[in-house]
């Protein structure tokens, strides 16, 4: 596992401070998406508290609109990061009309943004692997410099799909990075129920591509190793896998409770390690960020919560005849 | 004009189409050396390796790999090897590529094409040998084309080729080599959709699609020297499908035989019964009949019990007797 302890460098306060508050936003929505279930508001939450480091940290080292992404419906943060309005998401989560991934169709979170090059998902597990190949093939055919990263928890990696994309992936040397949360829970299974190696990077080496572990709830950490990573898949040197080691606080959605798997004291542990508390340790230390900032930065992102809950709850729903749209294409 | 068999038609559809179009690609088990069919027999030498794909002996990832082609800009043709190996990609197909664009709200589209050998009467036993179109017929989003003669078999690939959602392309095996016609020279598509009358005639009326339909055919042709006339319509599209053809069909004589080789139960034959008696009940003079292999994890590698099960040229033409007979 590796860890940065280097200074940060220099003339990239902003961009740091640009991650942090993109992970307070993400952390506040997620919370706010998991009470608005609890209060009888929204039908269905899945979310990614305790996600953020890996998620922003990641989605920091893409070229938005340029590079293709492929995120799980945990990846709150991935799409904050690369720009999604909280509104937008939450037109998601109330399944209104204008929801930009899927007009209302999909669970929450299930994500697409065309503009961005997110692409569409199930909820089939590592079923978008093979796609995140497929989109990386065409790129390498087509003679493009673009980038394909496809987001998964460990438990994907159980997947055939996993398998047969690493493997075509590799095969071909695409330009694609295969970015697993490993939160050590797939629902209720542990890891060790899942498989029996303590690091999901080593399966990598089966494919003859190189993994790497992360200290998943380090913010910096995994800027530095992705963004690595993808130049080296620009450089033609890729598939590359990287495991992010991080932890979900909540359940694994609104219709879990992780309290019949998990002890809570496993949660009080690594919610010592939480990855927004890190961040904002090492900006406070380093004087990047001063404690009257970060009030300002919290507040912000609240009052956005607060006013993007309060117009998305009051959009409309889609018209019935809204159902019978886009089975195929309508100018076909 | 070129006389062409079912398969020579598929080819040069094949190689115009990617003449045509330098983001097409086709991929699947052993395509670059032809194919175990030699359908793509000689693309590799035209074409390059990077745009006739060897995959690796894994289905779902075929069809994987190809929805991501497609969504980034290319024009994928997989080829699945066998109809029977096509389940390990069926949660790509329905549960992905058909719900591509209604889960994205036309967010994004999957131009790609399935090309699926199926079919009986080749001694290829139970795992050479199945059809598998109502499986595939029954989910929305995606089309689904089998079509029955070699004109139609090139200008219905290139319309899938050319079409901006998911194709699965079902090919009988036992047709590849034994039909033969001749196709004019140059371009032209056949669209996906239209059910095509083969024959008209008063006294019945016979539905069929894929190989069954010239099956039906050449019954009907041996039927008219009995002085039975038989209207065939060959629907060659069960997704999305002609209901008015059908309805027509069995309206004009009253009298309608299903055939199809898949077998009987929750069969595609059901779904045709069931808009004729919805649709044309009040002309019917005769209970709708179906024709098919019976419910049995069939075919035996055992070419007597084979030819037992299946629906052949004769059992078609004794039921098209019986029917007219009522």
């Amino acid at each position: 596992m590796t860890t940065t302890d280097t200074r940060l460098e220099s003339g990239t306060s902003d961009l740091y401070l640009s991650m942090y508050r993109d992970m307070v936003r993400s952390r506040v929505l997620s919370d706010r998406m998991f009470a608005l279930n609890r209060q009888g508001r929204a039908a269905f939450a899945v979310t990614g508290q305790g996600h953020e480091a890996a998620q922003v940290g990641s989605a920091y080292a893409l070229t938005a609109g340029a590079d293709w992404v492929l995120p799980y419906y945990r990846d709150v943060g991935v799409l904050v990061a690369l720009g999604m309005k909280p509104y937008d998401i939450l037109l998601g989560l109330f399944a209104k009309a204008g929801d930009p991934t899927s007009g209302g169709r999909q669970m929450p979170c299930h994500w697409s943004w065309p503009e961005m090059r997110v692409v569409t998902r199930s909820s089939v597990i590592a079923a978008n692997l093979p796609h995140a190949a497929g989109i990386a093939y065409a790129s390498k055919l087509l003679g493009r410099g673009e980038v394909t990263i496809v987001y998964f928890g460990e438990g994907a990696t159980s997947e055939g799909d996993f398998h047969e994309a690493v493997n075509f992936a590799a095969i071909h040397q695409l330009p694609v990075v295969f970015f697993c949360e490993n939160n050590g829970y797939a629902i209720s299974e542990s890891q060790e129920k899942q498989m029996a190696i303590l690091h999901v990077a080593d399966r990598a080496r089966g494919y003859g591509i190189e993994g790497q572990t992360v200290d998943g709830n380090d913010a910096l950490t995994v800027l530095q190793t992705t963004r690595w990573v993808i130049e080296e898949c620009r450089r033609g040197l890729g598939p590359k896998l990287i495991e992010a080691k991080t932890y979900r606080y909540a359940p694994h959605t609104s219709s879990d409770d992780d309290r019949r798997y998990r002890t809570r004291a496993e949660l009080e542990e690594w919610t010592r390690k939480d990855p927004i508390d890190r961040l904002r340790n090492r900006l406070l230390a380093d004087g990047v960020l001063t404690p009257d900032a970060d009030g300002a930065i919290r507040a912000a992102a609240q009052r956005e919560i607060d006013e993007a809950v309060e117009a998305a709850e009051r959009a409309p729903d889609p018209p019935d005849d809204d159902a019978f749209r886009y089975v195929f294409a309508e100018d076909a | 004009m070129a006389l062409k068999t079912y398969i020579e038609a598929i080819r040069d559809a094949l190689i115009e189409e990617m003449d045509r179009a330098p983001n097409m690609l086709v991929l699947g088990e052993d395509i670059q050396e032809g194919g175990v069919f030699r359908a793509t027999d000689g693309m590799l030498e035209r074409f390059g390796p990077q745009r006739v794909l060897d995959t690796p002996l894994a289905e779902s990832s075929i069809v994987g790999v190809s929805i991501g082609m497609a969504t980034n800009g290319c024009l994928p043709v997989a080829e699945l090897q066998f109809a029977d190996f096509a389940y390990p990609a069926f949660n790509q197909l329905i549960s992905e590529a058909a719900r591509w664009r209604y889960r994205s709200y036309n967010g994004w589209g999957c131009p790609m094409v399935v090309r699926i050998p199926y079919g009986a009467g080749i001694r290829g036993a139970m795992y050479h040998s199945q059809s598998i179109e109502a499986m595939l017929a029954h989910v929305p989003g995606l089309k689904v084309v089998m079509p029955s003669t070699p004109y139609d078999a090139k200008g219905m690939l290139k319309a899938a080729i050319r079409d901006p959602d998911p194709v699965i392309y079902l090919e009988h095996k036992r047709a590849y080599r034994m039909l033969k016609e001749e196709l004019p020279d140059g371009d032209y598509t056949v669209p996906i959709g239209p059910a095509r009358l083969r024959r008209e005639g008063d006294d019945i009326t016979v539905i069929s699609y894929g190989l069954m339909a010239h099956e039906c055919l050449q019954a009907a042709e041996e039927l008219a020297a009995e002085g039975i006339d038989a209207t065939v319509l060959d629907l060659r599209t069960l997704a999305p499908l002609d209901r008015d053809a059908i309805v027509a069909a069995a309206r004009r004589t009253g009298k309608a035989l299903i055939v199809h080789e898949d077998n009987l139960t929750g069969g595609f034959g059901g779904e045709i019964a069931a808009i004729i008696a919805e649709h044309a009940f009040d002309d019917l003079d005769a209970p709708v009949r179906r024709l098919a292999t019976p419910d049995v994890p069939a075919m035996p590698f055992n070419g007597a019990l084979e030819d037992f099960l299946l629906p052949s040229r004769e059992k078609i033409a004794d039921a098209m007797r019986d029917l007219a007979a009522y």
